[in-house]
C-alpha cells in the first residue's frame, strides 16, 4: 500500500476500566478488562516512553476513572518530563485539592471533567451514583489549583432539554471549554440506543441555543458541539482517518486505532506486552487495515468527500452492516443508509407509542 | 491591538525532537508553527508589547516590523493560542 504514515500525535491511555459511575451511554466495551489484567506501573511507564519516542505529544489519561490508579502521579510525571501535554479525563470523584496540587506540580496540563446533567437530581439519575455535587466540588478544586478546565457532557434524550442549563453550569464552573457531544453508539451505549436517541424535536430546539451561546461566549468559553450523526447526511471524519493521528491503549495493554475498535472482530488485536508500540503503529495489520484509500469501496472510492470524511467510522460500518470496509451507513450515499433510517423510524415509533425502554445502567461486567 | 500578548492558559510551546520542530500544545490539538512564528511566540511573556517583541526579534532577524508581529499574533489569537493582557 502506498501510504505515508505520519507519527501519532496523541495517545488515549485508558488506565483502568474501573469507574464509580454507571452511565448508560458508556462507550467502553460491554466486556471490561479486570483489575488483575491491567498493565502494571512499570508497563505503563514503558508505554509512555515508547509513545513519546514514536512522536506522541498529547497523553490523555483516561479510563474508567484514572484516579483509581494509585500510580497516577508517577505516570503524569513521566509523560510530562518527556515533553507531553498531559490531560486528565475524570469523573471528578476522588479529585481532592492535595491530589490535584500534586498532579499539577508534576506537570499535569489540563483537566477534562464529565458532567451528566445540569442539576443533581437529573445528573445523579444518569450517572447511577450520587456524583453531581462532588463534581461541582472537583471543578472548584481545578479552579483553585489554576489548571484549565474542560467540561464534557454526553447528550441524549434524558438530558438534551437541559442544553441551555448545561451551558450556564459550565460558565458557572469557570470552564475554558465545554464539549457537548451527542452520544456515539459504541460499547455499552449501543445497548441503550433506543433510550438514548434524542428526538428530532430535541435536536432542533438545542441548535439555536448552542449557536447563540457560541457567539455570546466567544473568547471566554469555547463550545464544541458534536452532532448526533445518525441524523446527519454525511458521516463524521472519524479519528481524522484510521491510524492517522491517535492510538488508544486499553487497560490490559491492547493497542487500538480508536477507542471502539475492539468491536471489529475481524481484525487481530495487538498488545504492548507482545509487540513494540512503534511496530504496532507502523506495521500491524490492524493499524494498516483502513489507512489511505485503497481499502475503500464504492461509493467512497470515487467520492469527492473521501479526503474529508475518510469514509466515516469503520466501527459503525462494521456494527451496522457487518463489513468494516463499507461506507459508514450514516452517509446518504451509502447503499446501507436504509439501516440507519430503519433505526430512526423504530425510535420514532417507540417514542410515539410510549414504548421507550428504561436505561440499562452500566455494570462492571468483566472478562473472566 | 491592545496590551501585551501571552499564551493562553493551558497552551504550551515546546520543541519536539521527534519531528525536529517547535510545537504548540493545547487541550485538543497540536499546531506546528513555522520558525518565525515560534520565535514570536517564545517572546510572548505577558510583559512585553508588540514593539518590544519586534525590537527583540530584530536582534535575531533582519527587517522585522511591528505589523508582521501583529499579523502573526492575530493568527494565533484566532486559533485561541494567544490572548492579550
Amino acid at each position: 500500500m502506498d501510504v505515508t504514515v505520519e507519527p501519532p500525535l496523541g495517545m488515549l491511555a485508558e488506565l483502568t476500566h474501573r469507574c464509580p459511575l454507571h452511565c448508560p451511554y458508556c462507550s467502553n466495551p460491554v466486556e471490561l478488562a479486570a483489575k488483575r489484567d491491567e498493565l502494571t506501573t512499570e508497563q505503563w511507564l514503558a508505554v509512555i516512553e515508547a509513545a513519546r519516542d514514536l512522536g506522541v505529544l498529547q497523553v490523555h489519561l483516561s479510563g474508567g476513572e484514572p484516579l483509581l490508579r494509585p500510580d497516577l502521579p508517577e505516570l503524569v510525571s513521566r509523560a510530562s518530563d518527556l515533553g507531553c501535554y498531559v490531560n486528565l479525563v475524570t469523573s471528578g470523584l476522588g479529585l481532592t485539592k492535595p491530589r490535584l496540587t500534586d498532579l499539577a506540580e508534576r506537570g499535569l496540563a489540563h483537566v477534562q471533567l464529565s458532567v451528566q446533567g445540569a442539576d443533581a437530581a437529573r445528573a445523579d439519575l444518569i450517572a447511577g451514583a450520587k456524583a453531581h455535587a462532588r463534581k461541582i466540588d472537583a471543578a472548584a478544586v481545578v479552579h483553585e489549583v489554576g489548571l484549565p478546565l474542560s467540561v464534557n457532557v454526553v447528550l441524549h434524550r434524558a438530558n438534551h432539554d437541559q442544553v441551555g442549563a448545561l451551558i450556564a453550569l459550565a460558565e458557572q464552573l469557570g470552564a475554558d471549554r465545554l464539549e457537548l457531544a451527542n452520544t456515539q453508539y459504541y460499547g455499552w451505549a449501543l445497548r441503550n440506543r433506543t433510550a438514548l436517541m434524542p428526538t428530532p424535536g430535541q435536536l432542533a430546539a438545542a441548535e439555536p441555543i448552542v449557536r447563540a451561546a457560541v457567539e455570546r461566549l466567544r473568547g471566554r468559553m469555547e463550545i464544541v458541539y458534536v452532532v448526533a450523526d445518525y441524523y446527519e447526511k454525511y458521516p463524521k471524519p472519524c479519528m481524522y482517518g484510521w491510524g492517522a493521528r491517535q492510538l488508544t491503549v486499553a487497560p490490559n495493554g491492547d493497542v487500538l486505532p480508536c477507542p471502539a475498535a475492539s468491536v471489529i472482530t475481524t481484525l487481530p488485536v495487538e498488545n504492548v506486552r507482545s509487540r513494540p508500540l512503534a511496530e504496532i503503529w507502523y506495521e500491524s495489520e490492524s493499524f494498516n487495515a483502513f489507512r489511505g484509500e485503497d481499502w475503500m469501496r464504492d461509493p467512497c472510492r470515487t467520492c469527492d468527500f473521501r479526503a474529508r470524511d475518510f469514509g466515516g467510522c469503520r466501527c459503525q460500518a462494521f456494527m451496522l452492516t457487518g463489513d468494516a470496509s463499507a461506507t459508514d451507513p450514516v452517509c446518504s450515499r451509502s447503499p446501507d443508509r436504509s439501516v440507519v433510517d430503519g433505526i430512526l423510524a423504530a425510535e420514532d415509533a417507540a417514542v410515539r407509542s410510549g414504548g421507550v425502554p428504561e436505561f440499562v445502567m452500566r455494570t462492571p461486567t468483566v472478562v473472566r | 491591538m491592545p496590551g501585551k500578548p501571552r499564551l493562553r492558559r493551558g497552551v504550551r510551546l515546546t520543541f519536539d525532537k521527534v519531528r525536529d520542530t517547535h510545537v504548540l500544545l493545547f487541550p485538543e490539538g497540536v499546531l506546528v508553527p513555522n520558525a518565525t512564528a515560534a520565535a514570536v511566540l517564545e517572546l510572548c511573556d505577558g510583559a512585553s508589547d508588540v514593539d518590544q517583541i519586534a525590537a527583540r526579534l530584530g536582534t535575531r532577524f533582519r527587517g522585522v516590523r511591528a505589523e508582521d508581529v501583529t499579523d502573526v499574533l492575530a493568527r494565533f489569537e484566532d486559533r485561541r493560542v494567544v490572548e492579550w493582557t
